[in-house]
């Protein structure tokens, strides 16, 4: 039998917030979710009518680095409501209880309501050993997942472990580290990363919230509203991509005028992610904006695509696009051939930028291995 | 009258703990600690390059993200003999320091706090009274009537939904919880105050590593660059971030953290007897300030102390073979040499080796092999490692920052130094680290910009990042402190790919199983003496385990004599 529950307006309204707040906070979540503000009206109807969902969040083979970043939310209304929007009533993260009075949640809420219940999954499922890898109260993770996946409304995975199996699968993968879309037989929504970014978990929930199902996927299970592109095609180092500019060694002259970091590893070319739209942490930055190459953290396997420093022509997954059919034909060839043929052909409008750029850059920063002792 | 309890899962940790405890006459007389699940990372890394080692490993924690890799990167260039620039240990501080004020506040308010603070109390508080509470202890603006009724309000709001959400089941009206209702609503407003601005201070990672949980790291130095007149790099607007994150930062530990955690404190002085546990201390240090070689430039020094001998430091040193070493009799795994062997982590080995219950299972086998965790040793004796070893190292070592705020702890609550031994004074060390990290990161952060002035703009050596340039083999040991404590990586690199890597974490030291002569490590022996009112509802174990700052997969179980699981079974 199910407990009543107040909606997301109730719940704000009792909080203090008003009426223009909330339809302000409608707008966020539209516009999150990849709706535009003209559906700000849509979301509040939904936001009105539906109650807070119960929610059970399971913890396995991680480092608990998903929950960090989903409590990381930049937007203040998404996280005080999204904690409040939904019950959160099982997460061994923030959880008053311990012991059994926190399994006792989770039973309660899988008896309470079948069906209606969210699963939100962290970390990879050890199938090894009889599943001695990872017990929680004596029980398997595998159980425990079969258990909870069977009655819920929807099945998220937290980052790239419960997405793909992350490090602990990277060979020789020692414990048979599983997917979790692997072991619940029903559809699973990947929201992979290491960790995924907090805006984009917060907008993922968001998304069920508003329209009752999840969002669409891509042939992997990836939302397409934030997996949808490589992170190089919206890179905003991606110009001194297409004029061949380079960073050639770590903090050269290059990396301080923030050059394209491909020569350095960067897997931006090869990575399907939001993080040079949406950005991390309040959209302060991401990896490339702060100097280091993407290392692809939201690809399956990528642990096992490396060494992260060796640049992408040894890297399979490129080329999947059109245009960067050119780019993989260049790279078969040498990467300094095809990074000119894609920067000539597919970048004529930028050469004025491209100039004055070249202008001002110095030769060579460092050239000494000033360093040594 | 003896019983059993069972905790589990531990929860508000990082990973999943199994404590299983003999209750006595009201009083554990006998615990357990176990880690229930395992990865094997260290096994992973072979074969891989050395500079990809700080990636892998910091994926061993996402709470305390950000040591691991630094451990790592240190590791490394231990092993090839590479110093970083100043601006690079500068970055490193900071960004150690930032993970530290970060992960205190996280722990005292969200993953601590509710063993103390009574949330369904604080319904019954004045909002009047709590604001002149508030406004005595600090000032903090956010401390009028009207702030506190209206969290009151929320809270009621949701306590009344009939859904609790992480609330729920929750040990509340339970005896051990000793504060006034307004203390409660004052503590539980900052609780969402603290959650507002954790997320702040972390943009620090995110503007030297790109983001956090995981900043980038880099062999060699760091991955950002200083050009004042360049957008893409860190200029003056990246550095003012930073300036103003740092200064909201100390803010909000000296107006709200440490208030709060002296005023909590006050009511719970029982607890600066409760909760010692082991007499050994152990702490790497960090916060270098002459590179990472000059171990006396550390502010946060390195020492052991044994037998809480406070007027000897003794040295500590991660290559010496006679130091270090890590036994497994009591955990799931074997070694070439036989399990009562200790290996030091050169010459370490990670081979699992499960001897425990088949799952579905009611107990552990606690006479045998019961943990994922190997049990290290320091020259064979058990040692605390985190906040409390750091802070009592410091003193011991006349540290005037340390030796001043915890003077002024100890003077509030009026309690004497020996207080600091026990579960209060574990809680209380990571206050008075997180308020002297806070002001250091300052004068990190001003030598940066001083730095800068003077043209010094370099953050990364090229020095061996050639592995062409390697020696055939080499091995090299990085040491740090994570918040919870003492952590290493000892690293063998052989022709250019690792050729053996192992990590002793703090919880491997304070979680770990009894050693092969039957020593407890910290929580075992903590929880020794700790009472317990109500087998059902052990808040009080939990005040211990979580004094730690558990940072592990593992749980909470407490076993009969027999080891058998009673939690209602009583018997004589």
């Amino acid at each position: 039998m199910s407990v009543p529950r107040e909606s997301l307006w109730e719940t704000m309204k009792g909080k203090g917030y008003s009426r223009r707040e909330f339809m302000e906070f409608c707008g966020f979540a539209a516009v999150a979710a990849g709706l535009g503000t003209q559906a700000t009206a849509a979301v509040a109807a939904t936001f009105e009518k539906k109650g807070r969902p119960p929610v059970v969040w399971l913890h396995f083979q991680e480092c608990t680095c998903c929950s960090e970043s989903f409590i990381r939310g930049s937007h203040p209304v998404v996280a005080d409501v999204l904690l409040d929007a939904i019950s959160l009533d099982y997460t061994q993260t923030l959880q008053a209880a311990s012991g059994a009075a926190a399994e006792k949640c989770l039973h309660d809420t899988m008896k309470n309501y079948p069906g209606k219940y969210i699963l939100l999954v962290e970390g990879s499922v050890p199938t090894g050993a009889g599943g001695a890898y990872c017990c929680i109260n004596g029980e398997s993770a595998e159980e425990i997942l079969k258990k909870a996946a069977k009655d819920a409304a929807a099945i998220i995975a937290w980052g790239n472990c419960a997405s793909y199996g992350c490090v602990q699968a990277a060979k020789p993968n020692p414990t048979n580290a599983t997917a979790i879309s692997k072991l619940v037989g029903k559809p699973v929504i990947n929201v992979p990363g290491c960790p995924p970014i907090a805006d984009v978990m917060a907008a993922v929930v968001t998304h069920i919230l508003m329209f009752g199902r999840g969002p669409e996927l891509d042939a992997q299970g990836r939302p397409k509203e934030f997996y949808g592109r490589r992170v190089h095609d919206t890179c905003y180092r991606r110009p001194y991509y297409d004029a061949g500019l380079f960073v050639d060694a770590w903090d050269d002259e290059g990396a301080r005028k923030g050059y394209c970091l491909f020569r350095m590893g960067c897997r931006g070319p090869v990575t399907y992610n939001a993080c040079s739209v949406t950005k991390w942490n309040g959209s302060v930055s991401y990896p490339i904006q702060s100097g280091h190459g993407c290392i692809g953290c939201s690809e399956n396997g990528f642990w096992d695509n490396g060494p992260f420093y060796r640049h992408l022509p040894h890297t399979p997954g490129f080329g999947i696009e059109s245009t960067a059919d050119t780019i993989g034909l260049g790279l078969g060839i040498g990467v300094a051939v095809g990074v000119a043929a894609h920067a000539v052909t597919t970048n004529i409008r930028k050469r004025p930028l491209i100039a004055e750029t070249v202008k001002e850059s110095s030769p060579a920063g460092q050239t000494e291995d000033e360093g040594a002792k | 009258m003896t019983k059993r309890i069972v905790i589990d899962p531990v929860t508000r940790i990082e990973g999943h703990l199994r404590i299983e405890a003999v209750v006595e006459n009201g009083v554990v007389k006998d615990a357990f600690s176990a880690g229930t699940m395992v990865r094997g990372i260290e096994k992973i890394l072979r074969g891989r390059d050395p500079r990809d080692a700080w990636a892998f490993t910091e994926r061993v924690c996402g709470v305390c993200t950000t040591v691991h890799a630094l451990a790592s990167c240190r590791s490394v260039e231990d092993a090839l003999g590479i110093e970083v620039p100043k601006n690079a240990e500068l970055v490193r501080n900071l960004m150690f320091c930032a993970q530290f004020i970060q992960d205190h506040v996280v722990h005292f308010y969200h993953l601590h706090a509710l063993d103390w603070v009574d949330v369904v109390s604080m319904l019954k508080a004045d909002p009047a009274a709590a604001s002149r509470i508030a406004q005595s202890l600090s000032a903090w603006p956010r401390s009028n009537p009207g702030h506190f009724a209206a969290v009151q309000t929320r809270l009621r709001k949701y306590v009344e939904s009939g859904q609790l959400g992480i609330f729920a089941n929750g040990y509340w009206g339970h005896k051990a919880y000793k504060l006034p209702p307004e203390v409660n609503l004052i503590a539980v407003s900052h609780y969402l105050d603290a959650l507002e601005w954790q997320k702040e201070i972390v943009k620090i990672h995110a503007i030297f590593g790109g983001k956090n949980p995981h900043p980038n790291y880099l062999v060699g130095g760091v991955p950002c660059s200083f050009n004042i007149d360049e957008v893409n790099a860190i200029n003056t607007e990246r550095l003012n971030h930073v300036a103003s994150l740092i200064k909201d930062a100390i803010t909000f530990v000296e107006q709200v953290y440490v208030p709060d955690l002296l005023a909590i404190a006050g009511f719970y002085k029982d607890w600066a007897a409760i909760g010692g546990g082991l007499e050994n201390y152990l702490a790497y240090g960090d916060l270098p300030t002459r590179g990472i070689r000059d171990v006396g430039s550390f502010l946060l020094p390195r020492g052991a102390i044994l037998g809480r001998n406070l007027n000897e430091v003794h040295e500590v040193n991660g290559r010496d073979e006679k130091e270090i070493r890590e036994y497994i009799s009591h955990s799931w795994y074997k070694y070439g040499g036989g399990d009562q062997v200790g290996l030091h982590p050169f010459k370490g080995e990670t081979e699992f080796n499960y001897t425990g219950p088949k799952p579905p299972y009611d107990q552990l086998n606690v006479e045998g092999k019961y943990s994922w965790l190997k049990t290290p040793r320091w020259k064979e004796h058990p040692m605390e490692v985190g906040p409390l070893a750091r802070m009592l190292v410091a003193y011991a070592k006349g540290d005037t920052d340390v030796k001043e705020l915890v003077g002024v702890v100890l003077g509030k609550l009026d309690v004497p130094i020996g207080a600091l031994f026990s579960t209060l004074g574990r809680t209380a060390a990571r206050g008075v680290e997180t308020q002297v990290v806070a002001h250091w990161m300052k004068g990190f952060f001003d030598e940066l910009v001083a730095n800068l002035r003077n043209g010094e703009v370099r953050t990364h050596t090229r020095y061996h990042w050639d592995p062409d340039t390697w020696p055939a083999a080499a091995e090299g040991v990085g040491l740090t402190e994570a918040p919870r404590g003492a952590l290493a990586h000892w690293i063998s690199i052989k022709d250019k790919v690792i050729d053996n890597y192992q990590l002793v974490v703090p919880s491997t030291w304070n979680a770990s199983p009894r050693d092969a002569q039957g020593q407890r490590s910290s929580y075992e022996a903590a929880l020794i003496g700790t009472p317990v009112a109500n087998v059902d509802q052990p808040v009080e174990i939990l005040r211990t385990v979580h004094s730690f700052d558990p940072c592990l997969a593992c749980a909470v179980h407490l076993y009969d004599p027999t080891g058998r699981q009673i939690h209602q079974v009583q018997f004589n």
